[in-house]
């Protein structure tokens, strides 16, 4: 048990895991996503209220999605950071806080243009967009206080700590956000809550989820061993990588 | 060589309990405070000051103030809160207090409680005790008025708590302020919302118990959850220095 | 020969990219005095901060009397008496207040007995001066004044001998080695060059002679 997490936690390994992982995700996932994308932006029915302007959903939903899943991923990784001191936790960390980032402002953007036809405004503090935007900051946070600590090990467990104070706030933030919504703005027109949605309009937005999972692996892994090669760029197998690559 | 009596190893129960431990680490904070007492009042200055801004900025008419009015104190209530973080490790840690404080036998969890306890005592409290008069600048009334009070009283404590986590992650760090704030103020959020809201739902006639409750929830979650985090960051901050 | 309080097992150190120390093993036996040196920045004073536990920046293992540190914190804590490179002083309270309140998490004393100690340290006439009117050296007595009613047999002092005039220098040497005598274990760096007799050295710094 304790052998097999030693060797989850070296990055040599994992480096190499990575590079024959790398092109499954890839072309699977953008296979998927393209798949979604188009099938729904082209052929799935119009919705019989907001017309073409829903179709967006097959990029806000599966960015939003994702943007969430990605800051639970990190708060499982700071566990074990902070429990088992593995060093890919905080790799992992390091390497998609700012896609996670990056996700939420797509969610966020998408939302807002969304929001520009059925509200006729880019933002509405609607409780959705709102948890949103508060999500950010809370990615912001946790890239801020990773830059701001120079000692690798130190900045790894501040962030971890930081992290699970931040998923625990996750459902009361979003919790208090939909009560002060209804509180504010009683039964507006929300964006995503249809009571059903028919199969050519949902299996497409499932493959797109699916890829673009897949895809974030795939960037994931990528970000993961630039970081590697970057950290352990003193030890013998990082510089026989870089002398067998020809440089 | 026989060993003096004096250096037998001791254990960890021949030293005074947890509880006194606590109570002298409060008091000692307190009487810290109280001989800087410039620092006491700062954060309360700022309170006013922010207050006042919004009449000033915004509108000073009664209709405007007195809807707006709890939510401007709470925000700026919060803000002060928020600048006055920065004290509550930093003077320890310089000094070389806080080495020791970690170095306590007794459960560091306790301690920090102690010591969020007493920069509650010497923030938090004194801005409850004057949103009353600023409470009347704002035109809120009576009823409004009272649940302000009560949703500060309820509400300062878990912005220390949660504040604590924050100093204590950025502890040593430069431009350590506005990192603070940066990790801080997404998590005050819930407490903000559910804080003015309680009021608005007092000011329209709604009954509030089930908010007053849920505020009380937060308090006791922040009360068993944030020293856990603000212990494990003090040990990390610490490490790192 | 007793069995060693503290023991550091294989220790390793890196910071900032830098190794300070590798495959370090120190044991601390009762009724020992122990000098760390070594030139600047060797890491002595990150030595200390690991085996008074601040500082968990290193691989290998700590034990405390056999047994891993960390299963045993709080009886660790309770027989170290750890003053660092900042002596722990609060300059806004006077010497008899912060001397209470260091001790007051480990045992209760008497005002008298603490006023003693402060006087044995050579802060007659201080006790009630708050600390920020004393001079640098005289802040460090305040915190010095804490071995004079120790009953903690670890002690780990970090440049104890900072800012300390000569004839001080003289007192404290003497007080460790008594100490040591009577079965304590102290472990200290100075930035004098001490030398006493019975005295253990452990050199750091060792890893960049070549």
């Amino acid at each position: 048990m304790w052998r097999f997490f030693h060797k989850l936690g070296s990055p040599k390994w994992f480096y190499g895991i990575a590079l024959q992982l790398r092109p499954w995700l890839l072309w699977v996932g953008l296979a998927l996503l393209l798949g979604g994308v188009v099938w729904g932006l082209a052929f799935a029915p119009k919705d019989y209220l907001q017309g073409n302007s829903y179709r967006i959903i097959y990029i806000h939903v599966p960015a939003a999605l994702l943007a969430q899943s990605v800051y639970v991923m990190m708060a499982v990784a700071g566990v074990v950071t902070l429990v088992w001191r593995m060093k890919l936790a905080d790799l992992f960390v390091r390497a998609v806080a700012p896609v996670g980032a990056v996700l939420t402002f797509l969610a966020l953007f998408t939302g807002a243009v969304w929001g520009k036809p059925t509200w006729g405004t880019w933002w509405i503090w609607d409780a959705r967009l709102t948890s949103m935007l508060i999500l950010l900051f809370l990615y912001f946070g946790v890239i801020a206080l990773g830059a701001a600590i120079s000692d690798e090990k130190s900045s790894a467990r501040a962030v971890a700590v930081l992290l699970l104070v931040g998923v625990v706030n996750i459902p009361i933030i979003k919790y208090s956000v939909e009560w002060w919504n209804t509180l504010h703005q009683p039964a507006t027109f929300k964006l995503t809550e249809k009571p059903a949605m028919p199969a050519e309009m949902w299996v497409p937005l499932l493959l797109s989820v699916l890829g673009l999972y897949l895809i974030f692996g795939w960037l994931a892994c990528l970000r993961m061993q630039t970081e590697i090669l970057q950290r352990e760029r003193r030890t013998r197998w990082v510089k026989e990588l870089v002398k067998e690559a020809g440089y | 060589m026989p060993a003096d009596p004096a250096m037998v190893v001791r254990s960890p129960e021949d030293s005074p309990g947890t509880f006194g431990a606590m109570r002298s680490l409060f008091l000692r904070d307190l009487r810290v405070a109280f001989r800087q007492k410039q620092d006491l009042l700062n954060p309360l200055l700022f309170f006013i000051m922010v207050v006042s801004l919004f009449p000033l900025g915004v509108s000073p008419e009664v209709s405007f103030l007195s809807r707006a009015g709890s939510g401007i104190l709470w925000v700026a209530a919060l803000l002060s809160v928020l600048l006055s973080l920065d004290h509550l490790f930093r003077h320890d840690y310089d000094d070389g207090t806080l080495e020791q404080l970690v170095l306590q036998p007794q459960s560091l969890f306790l301690l920090v409680l102690a010591k969020t306890l007493a920069h509650w005592v010497v923030t938090g409290l004194p801005l409850v005790l004057l949103s009353p008069v600023l409470g009347v600048m704002v035109h809120l009334e009576g009823n409004s008025l009272g649940m302000l009070c009560l949703t500060l009283l309820i509400g300062t404590p878990v912005l220390s708590l949660i504040g604590s986590i924050g100093a204590a992650l950025t502890l040593g760090l430069r431009s350590a302020g506005v990192l603070l704030s940066l990790l801080i103020i997404p998590l005050y959020i819930p407490v903000l919302i559910f804080g003015t809201g309680t009021v608005a739902a007092a000011a329209e006639g709604a009954p509030v118990g089930a908010y007053i409750a849920l505020m009380g929830a937060f308090l006791v979650l922040a009360v068993t959850l944030a020293p856990f985090a603000t212990a494990a960051a003090l040990r990390i901050s610490l490490s790192n220095s | 020969m007793s069995e060693p309080l503290l023991q550091a097992v294989n220790l390793e150190c890196e910071r900032d990219d830098r190794v300070l120390f590798r495959d370090l093993s120190v044991a601390i036996v009762p009724g020992t005095l122990t000098r760390v040196e070594g030139p600047n920045g060797t890491g002595k004073t990150t030595l200390l901060r690991i085996l008074a536990g601040l500082s968990d920046h290193y691989s290998g293992q700590v034990l405390w009397r056999g047994e891993p540190r960390n299963h045993r914190r709080e009886e660790f804590a309770r027989n170290l008496l750890y003053i660092g490179h900042k002596p722990g002083i609060k300059p806004l309270l006077t010497p008899m207040e912060n001397l209470r309140s260091l001790v007051s998490g480990r045992r209760p004393l008497s005002d008298d007995v603490l006023s003693q100690a402060l006087e044995g340290t050579g802060l007659a006439g201080f006790q009630t001066v708050p600390c920020r009117n004393l001079s640098a050296g005289q802040q460090r007595r305040v915190a010095l004044a804490r071995l004079l009613v120790s009953d903690e047999p670890l002690w780990i002092l970090d440049e104890a001998f900072t800012a300390i005039d000569h004839h001080g220098v003289a007192a404290l040497e003497n007080l460790l080695q008594e100490r040591a005598r009577q079965g304590g274990a102290v472990i200290v760096t100075t930035h004098h060059d001490m030398d006493l007799p019975d005295m253990k050295r452990v050199t750091l710094g060792g890893l960049h002679a070549g």
